[in-house]
Parts: structure tokens; C-alpha cells; sequence
């Protein structure tokens, strides 16, 4: 088989540029974080991880993502089902409104949600009144995850849906089977993987979300720091080592989200073979 | 321009993909490569082309008249090579693909953008595109993407023309027109052509000469007609048509295979016989010399000819005959009447592969 | 919850076969107003307080306007880097197989799967006159961390997946035939490239490029503690916002938000609609 670039020396070039550049724009700083991290020892590493503000930090980051992750994973189904099994005015209208998410500065997410919940608000004037804070407090930095977050799992399902059309689930229909059965069954089996994934981004995402949370926490050490607010603050007091002690848990949850994502992949590209 | 392949074969990896092979293609030759889908034809095409090259062990050699173009890199063979599904350049309008060949030549022998323009509007006259020259491939039906792809490949004005299964996705009208057309085009402009294809009617039809091929074998080369009359073996036979078998055992020459019954001229032991659907004649009453009682299953009229489907106790798969229309309706047939079946001829390949494995041609009666 | 879905589907309009029209449309349209449109009432209302006038004071202000053309230089500048090493990368995961092919692949994602922070400090630490490459870029005059170098190296970390995720796909589906095509007609490697699988690849690298920029403009988290926010100098627009909020200043805080706000959308409409043009033309439609 001859293709176009196929001689070696243009191949070796070429591979060689990749991986050279990826290894010193990509690869490097993910070595970084880690050598800066035990850079004085592994005692020193433990020490500012298991430490009050930094345990608070981990902690609330968890509480965040494990409400964010229900919320999304309804939503994007929801939505996947919606705009790929029916039809409707408006439709393509909603698809594109989930994607304002991802065209939006963090810092503009988490502004509009100052905006509206803040003291100055219009909503915010009556939560006060009632005694209820939602902004520079958790539930804030919540909806602000919330928001950067939610159109991960719709992304991840819509084209995938779209592409497998909905002819079994009218088989299914066909042969009486009741609505949730239809999803428990026929849909999900064949969405599962990217459903999985769609959470693996949405879990990604919520722990490292900065710019949003930044508008909305206050970031009041030990109440309302999440890791990579606290991971600043240290940075900004020249705590090196501290905050990249924190940026290596972070950036474990990235490899380990890459790990999955490599070895999803690796599944469907053999079934494929198989089939 | 005469092709001349010495010696020629192929591996993927561990597996064989052609058994050294020779093949000679005379200048202004319509060849087709016939064979089913594994048998090696795309990969002989596309050697010959350049788009694969064969095992440097044994060391063949390919010729193009009297130049070696066995080291030869593809852009270099200057073929003109259609590809099964067009493969046109799609951001590309029908007219730039056509004249994509002539304006990547060296800017010393490109001819002159004027040149350019009247040689493929001529292209485009003879392939009846002329008035889509703006058109993208996205916006023309099948058989017109692949007459543009036929023109795009004759920009060149190649001496060698290689077709890779070229009506393979066409429907069945669009294929014979393209086929007639492509014909006429060969004899007209006067290159060597070689296609593949795997169906076997156009093999039969096209083609100067046919290769019939399987296994990374070539079985056999022959003019359609004789190839036809004479197969050198079960393969070639099979191949080339619809086969009803026939086995029993021999004894004082009679072959009888439970309660039917055949006079053949043919020493004792168990023996097995071809026929042809159209070697099938049907009668009401048995003849002196057959005895084959059978039960209609089946009838379509197709063509100038009606298929009649046939079971027997005594068949393991059922017979396939054709007949007249005449006939048809003279015996009156319908599904389940009970008939005799009289073999016009059969032909039998006792020893496969063997040089002597001569196709036996008997007439009976 | 079964039985109700499909009560409120085919109860409401019997054509639709499949059940959860009403369900799916209810927990969609809930979650898409109050998650999404609702906060964006609060933009509206802030900005409805501004004059006109006030409005463009402060759009206008010389600080926030050197604010766009730092963040729309280092955004332009890190999409067209992005374009090109996005290209090669592409190409060579789709085209060649070495050892390590997966481990790259893979790699590909870091910077989507790594926070915005933590891609920050370490391109800061790293970048900074005694971090491991400003040791070897400073003496060559070469200064990245608190400059706009620095700024476009963030944006083009942050946002290279978005080319290569892009045209990957792209390259893997050009079937082989079209390279073929294109040596049987005597074309050379390059002008092969250049006339035809370029021109294949190029409604995916122009939309991979433009949404690379698109998030560069928005970038936040990365940028900041590689920029040295000198005013002026290497402020980013979002940063704009974030420096009015902490000064109380609700409205100028809004109304540079509603310029990035309006930007972005009005560029992921532009990339949307000459996506649909380009791919109507190359799948059919006629005309």
C-alpha cells in the first residue's frame, strides 16, 4: 500500500517533531508536578496533604463533586433522550443553549451566578432577608459547578445516540415493553461506555473547576477553599511545595481519568475488530 | 502497451496473497481479472499498478512493453487507474478533477492552462459530462462519479488502463451502459486495459481474454468462448455458472444413484457429474437412457428463459434448470408436477488439477 | 416513574412511538432554565442599570482595552501555533505506528483532563527564570512567564486537544484511496498534501483552530499566574472582571463580561454556520 508521506525519512521526521514537542509541552509539566511535589521528600509531600486546610479543601471538593455528578448524569440523559428521539420545535435551539457552557469564561459563570444569588441581586435581597446564603458557601460553589459541568454527559451521549437511531427501542415498543424497561434495557446496554466517560469528564471537570468557583467561594480557609483554591492561596504565600503537593492529587485524578478514557477506547476499537 | 508480469508474488504479513505467477496482457488487450473476493485479482491489479509491490523474494519482474517497471514508484508508472468507489477528490469540482493529473505535472512539460482546459473539456465530451463540469462529486449519481473517474484517469493519456472492480456498486442498468461504453472506449482509444471484477457475466462479456483466478492462483486464461466450452477444471466450471451435480456409482455403464438412473460410457466405480442448468432438458416420460424422476419446487420466468427449481429423493441439493418459454408452456408446468429430467450433456473432472484434467465433453444420445 | 413517563408521552401526543417525551422534556427544559438562562437574567438586569454612555465608558476604558488585544493577540497567536502542531500530531497518530503511539495518543487529553490551576502554577514554575526551561530560555533573551508568551503558551495548552481531537476523526475516515488517487496521477508527496488532503482536512482544522481560540479567550485559570497581570501590559479580559468584582464594582464586572459573553457566542455561531456550508457541500445538496 503506498500513501502519501510514507517514506521513511519523512516518516521519522515527522514522528520525531511529535514526540519531541509533546514531551517538552506536555509531558514535562506533568513530570514537574510531581517532582515539585516530593521535591523536599516524601514526609514533607505527606505533611502538607495531611494538614487541617488541605484535608477541608479535599473534603469539600468530594462533597461538591459527588452532588454535581447526580445532577449531570439526569440532565444529560434527559437531554441526550430528548433530542435524539423525538422531534420538536426548538429543538436544535437546545442543543446549541448547552453549549454555552463551554464557550463561557469560568469567570463569567461565575459572575452571573454572583449577579443573581449575591447580596446586590434580585434574587439575593430576598434569600438574605430569609437568612439564606448561598454565595461565598458551598451551595454556590455547587450551582457554579454545576453549571461549567452539566454539558459534559450530553456531549458525550447525543452523537452517539444520534448515530445508533432509535430503532430498537421502537422494537422494543413494538414488543410491549414499558418505558423504563426500554431505557433499562435496550438503551442503556448500548450507551453505557459513553455514559461512563461522560462522568469521568463531568468528575474531571468538577474537581478542578477554578475560574467559576474562584467568583463564588470567598475562599475562606478550611470553609469554603476547594483543592484548587487552596492549591492558589499556597502558591500566592510561595508555598511551592504545598501547592503542588495539592496539584499532584489533582493531576492523579487527571491521569487516572486518561487511563479510563485510553482503556475505554482500547474495549471499542477491539470489539469493533471482533464484530 | 504490452504487460508482462515474470514470476510475480505476494505476502501480507504470513499469509500468501499470490503464488508466484506469470501473465502476459498484449498490447491493446481488453484482459478481466475473474475470481471470488480473496482469490488475489485486486492484488495482481494493483501491483501492476504500483500501488503494491510484490515479495522481493522470489525476485519478480513487470514490464511495461519493453521498459522494467518493477522498481518503478507508482507516480512514476504512469497508469491510468479507476478505483472501485471512484475515490474522487470530493472538495473538488468535476472539471479540477479531471484536470488534477495534468496540473501536478513538472511546470517544464505541464501544458499551458488554455491546454488544460481544452483537453478536459474534450475528456468530459466523450464521458457525456460536459454540461456538470462545475458540479461536486457530492452532487452526481453513482454512474456519473465513476465515468468522471474514468475520464480523470485518461487525462494522462495512459497506455495502460487499470480498472479495480469498476461497476461493482452500480445498479444493474448503469453497469451494462457503462460496460458497453467502456468498450467502445477501449476500442476507440486503443490502450491496453486490465479490470477486475468477480462477477462473471461481465468477464464473459467484456473482455479479449479472461483470468480466472482463486487462491492466489491463476487457474485459467482463455478467450470467454473457450473458457466457457472447455474449463480446465471443477474450479473454472464452478465458477463460471450455475452447476447441478449429479454423483452414483458406475456399474456396466449405468449410473444409478437411488431410484434414478443414467447410460454413461464411463469405466465402474463411484463417479460425479456436472451439468448446466441450460443442459437440463425436461420431458414427461423417461427416455431409454435416463431415468431421473424429479418434482418441480419452483418457477421463475427471467428473461428470455423461465428457472425451474427441481427436488428428487435421490438429489442432495436441488437442480437448477432453465428453458424455453415454448417449452414452458407446452409442458405445462406448475409447482409440485412430477417430471423426468434428460441431460443433454454432462461434463466430469475425474482428477483435479492434474495437466490431463481436460474437461470431458459427452453428448448423450 | 415508568408508568408516568409513558403516560405524559403517549398521553399528550399520541404520534411520538417512544415513551419520555414529557419526562425528558420537563427535567430538560427545568435544568436548561434554571441552571443556564436564569443566571443570565441576573447579566441582563445589572446591565439594564447602565446607560448607554456609562456602558461604553467602561467597555471603552484604556485598561480594559488593552485587555482585549492581550487576550485576542495571545488567543490568535496560540490557535494558529495550536493549528499547526495540532496538524502534525494528527497526522502522525492517524498515519505512522511507532512505539509509544498510545502512551501520545493519550496525552492528547492531559489538558483537558488537568485542572486550569494546576496547568497554571506548573507552566509558571516551569517558565520562571529559575524553573527548568526559563533556566534555558532566559539566556537566550528569551522571556516567557509574566509576558504574553507566556499568556499564549497557557491558551495553547489549555486548548490543543480541541485541534488534534478534531481532524484525528477527519484523517482516519479519508479512505486510502483518495492518497492513491492522487499518486496514480503522478502527484508528488507535497503537492498531493497541499492540493488534496488539505483541502480535505480543512473544514476540520479550521473549526478545531477556531474553537481552540474561542476557549483561549475565556481562558482563566491557566493564564493568570504565568501572565504577571501587569496592567496594561498582560492583563487578560476575564481577569478584567474578576479585578472589578473584588472592587465591588458589579457593573463594570458585568459589562466586560457581556463583551466576552457576546464574543464567544457570535464565534461559536460563525464557526457553526460555515461548518453546516462547508459540509453541505462535500456530502451533497444541490445547486
Amino acid at each position: 500500500m503506498q500513501r502519501i508521506g510514507d517514506a521513511p525519512a519523512v516518516r521519522r521526521l515527522l514522528v520525531f517533531l511529535a514526540v519531541a514537542l509533546s514531551a517538552l509541552f506536555l509531558l514535562l509539566p506533568l513530570v514537574a508536578i510531581f517532582a515539585q511535589a516530593f521535591a523536599q521528600g516524601i514526609g514533607v509531600f505527606w505533611a502538607n496533604v495531611n494538614n487541617h486546610y488541605t484535608l477541608a479543601a479535599i473534603s469539600l471538593t468530594l462533597f461538591v463533586t459527588v452532588l454535581t455528578i447526580p445532577m449531570c448524569l439526569v440532565f444529560g440523559v434527559a437531554l441526550a433522550w430528548l433530542v435524539t428521539r423525538f422531534s420538536f420545535p426548538g429543538r436544535r435551539i437546545l442543543q446549541t443553549l448547552i453549549d454555552i457552557p463551554f464557550a463561557v469564561s469560568p469567570v463569567v459563570a461565575g459572575l452571573i451566578y454572583l449577579l443573581l444569588y449575591g447580596r446586590n441581586g434580585w434574587l439575593g435581597g430576598w434569600l438574605d432577608t430569609h437568612d439564606i446564603q448561598l454565595m461565598f458557601a458551598w451551595p454556590g460553589i455547587l450551582m457554579v459547578t454545576i453549571f461549567v459541568t452539566c454539558p459534559f454527559v450530553a456531549r458525550e451521549l447525543i452523537p452517539l445516540m444520534q448515530a445508533q437511531g432509535s430503532r430498537e427501542e421502537e422494537a422494543a415498543v413494538t414488543l410491549g415493553a414499558p418505558g423504563w424497561t426500554i431505557f433499562r434495557r435496550v438503551t442503556l446496554p448500548n450507551i453505557r461506555w459513553a455514559l461512563l466517560y461522560g462522568v469521568i469528564l463531568t468528575n474531571a471537570r468538577a474537581v478542578g473547576e477554578f475560574g467559576a468557583v474562584s467568583v463564588v467561594s470567598g475562599a475562606i480557609r478550611g470553609q469554603t477553599n476547594t483543592l484548587p483554591l487552596h492549591l492558589e492561596q499556597l502558591y500566592q504565600d510561595y508555598n511551592t511545595v504545598g501547592a503542588f503537593a495539592s496539584a499532584s492529587l489533582l493531576a492523579l485524578i487527571a491521569l487516572l481519568t486518561l487511563a479510563a478514557k485510553a482503556s475505554m477506547e482500547w474495549r471499542a476499537a477491539r470489539r469493533e475488530v471482533h464484530a | 502497451m504490452s504487460i508482462r508480469l515474470q514470476n510475480v508474488a505476494k505476502h501480507f504479513g504470513n499469509s500468501r496473497a499470490l503464488e508466484p505467477l506469470n501473465l502476459d496482457i498484449r498490447d491493446g488487450e481488453l484482459v478481466g481479472l475473474l475470481g471470488p473476493s480473496g482469490s488475489g485479482k485486486t492484488t495482481l491489479l494493483r501491483i501492476m499498478a504500483g500501488l503494491e509491490s510484490a515479495d522481493r523474494e522470489p525476485a519478480g519482474r513487470i514490464q511495461f512493453g519493453d521498459r522494467d517497471v518493477t522498481n518503478l514508484h507508482v507516480r512514476d508508472r504512469r497508469v491510468g487507474f479507476v478505483f472501485q468507489h471512484y475515490a474522487l477528490f470530493r472538495h473538488m469540482s468535476v472539471f479540477d478533477n479531471v484536470a488534477f493529473g495534468l496540473t501536478v505535472m513538472p511546470r517544464k512539460s505541464r501544458p499551458t492552462s488554455g491546454e488544460i482546459r481544452a483537453r478536459v473539456h474534450r475528456l468530459l465530451e466523450m464521458v457525456q459530462l460536459e454540461q456538470l463540469a462545475n458540479r461536486y462529486p457530492a452532487q452526481l449519481s453513482g454512474g456519473q462519479q465513476q465515468r468522471v473517474s474514468l475520464a480523470r484517469a485518461l487525462a494522462l493519456r495512459p497506455d495502460v488502463l487499470l480498472l479495480d472492480e469498476p461497476f461493482g456498486a452500480l445498479d444493474a442498468k448503469v453497469r451494462q451502459e457503462l460496460r458497453r461504453w467502456l468498450r467502445h472506449l477501449h476500442d476507440e482509444l486503443n490502450f491496453t486495459s486490465v479490470f477486475v471484477t468477480h462477477d462473471q457475466e461481465e468477464a464473459l462479456e467484456l473482455s479479449d481474454r479472461v483470468v480466472v483466478m482463486s487462491n492466489g492462483r491463476i487457474e485459467q486464461i482463455d478467450t470467454p468462448d473457450a473458457l466457457y466450452r472447455a474449463p480446465v477444471n471443477r474450479f473454472v466450471f464452478e465458477f463460471l455458472g450455475d452447476v447441478n451435480h449429479l454423483e452414483g456409482s458406475v456399474r456396466s455403464g449405468v449410473l444409478t444413484c437411488g431410484d434414478a438412473s443414467l447410460k454413461v460410457a464411463l469405466p465402474d466405480g463411484e463417479d460425479e457429474l456436472l451439468l448446466r442448468p441450460h443442459e437440463v432438458e425436461l420431458v414427461e416420460a423417461p427416455t431409454a437412457d435416463a431415468h431421473l424422476p424429479v418434482t418441480v419446487t419452483a418457477i421463475s420466468p427471467v428473461g428470455a428463459e423461465v428457472r425451474v427449481e427441481l427436488e428428487a429423493d435421490w438429489l442432495g441439493e436441488p437442480w437448477l434448470a432453465t428453458i424455453r418459454h415454448a417449452d414452458f408452456e407446452r409442458l405445462n408446468l406448475a409447482r409440485g408436477v412430477r417430471l423426468f429430467a434428460v441431460p443433454r450433456r454432462w461434463h466430469r473432472f475425474p482428477e483435479e488439477r492434474t495437466a490431463a484434467a481436460m474437461s470431458l465433453l459427452e453428448t448423450v444420445s | 416513574m415508568s408508568t408516568r413517563s409513558l403516560s405524559i408521552g403517549i398521553g399528550s401526543t399520541p404520534k411520538r412511538v417512544l415513551p419520555g417525551f414529557g419526562l425528558s422534556l420537563g427535567i430538560s427544559l427545568t435544568f436548561v432554565s434554571l441552571v443556564l438562562l436564569l443566571p443570565l437574567t441576573g447579566l441582563v438586569g445589572q446591565l439594564a442599570d447602565l446607560s448607554l454612555a456609562q456602558y461604553w465608558a467602561i467597555i471603552s476604558d484604556g485598561r480594559v482595552v488593552a485587555s482585549y488585544i492581550v487576550t485576542i493577540g495571545a488567543a490568535a497567536v496560540a490557535a494558529i501555533v495550536n493549528a499547526a502542531f495540532g496538524l502534525l500530531l494528527a497526522w502522525v497518530l492517524v498515519r505512522y505506528e511507532f512505539p509509544g503511539k498510545r502512551l501520545l495518543d493519550a496525552l492528547m487529553d492531559l489538558p483537558f483532563a488537568l485542572p486550569t490551576a494546576v496547568a497554571g502554577i506548573t507552566l509558571a514554575t516551569l517558565y520562571s527564570s529559575n524553573g527548568w526551561m526559563g533556566r534555558l530560555l532566559e539566556p537566550l533573551g528569551l522571556q516567557v512567564a509574566y509576558t504574553w508568551v507566556g499568556i499564549a503558551l497557557a491558551m495553547a495548552f489549555t486548548s490543543i486537544p480541541f485541534v488534534v481531537r478534531t481532524v484525528q476523526p477527519v484523517l482516519e475516515d479519508m479512505p486510502v484511496e483518495v492518497d492513491e488517487a492522487a499518486l496514480t496521477l503522478g502527484a508528488s508527496d507535497g503537492t498531493a498534501f497541499r492540493r488534496v488532503i488539505l483541502p480535505h482536512l480543512w473544514p476540520a482544522l479550521v473549526t478545531g483552530t477556531g474553537l481552540a481560540f474561542v476557549r483561549s479567550l475565556g481562558e482563566f485559570g491557566a493564564i493568570i499566574f504565568i501572565a504577571g497581570n501587569m496592567p496594561y501590559e498582560t492583563e487578560i479580559t476575564s481577569l478584567m472582571i474578576f479585578v472589578r468584582l473584588q472592587e465591588y464594582d458589579y457593573a463594570g464586572a458585568s459589562a466586560i463580561a457581556s463583551v466576552i459573553l457576546f464574543v464567544s457566542l457570535a464565534l461559536l455561531l460563525a464557526i457553526n454556520i460555515w461548518q453546516g456550508r462547508f459540509i453541505k457541500r462535500l456530502h451533497g445538496g444541490r445547486g
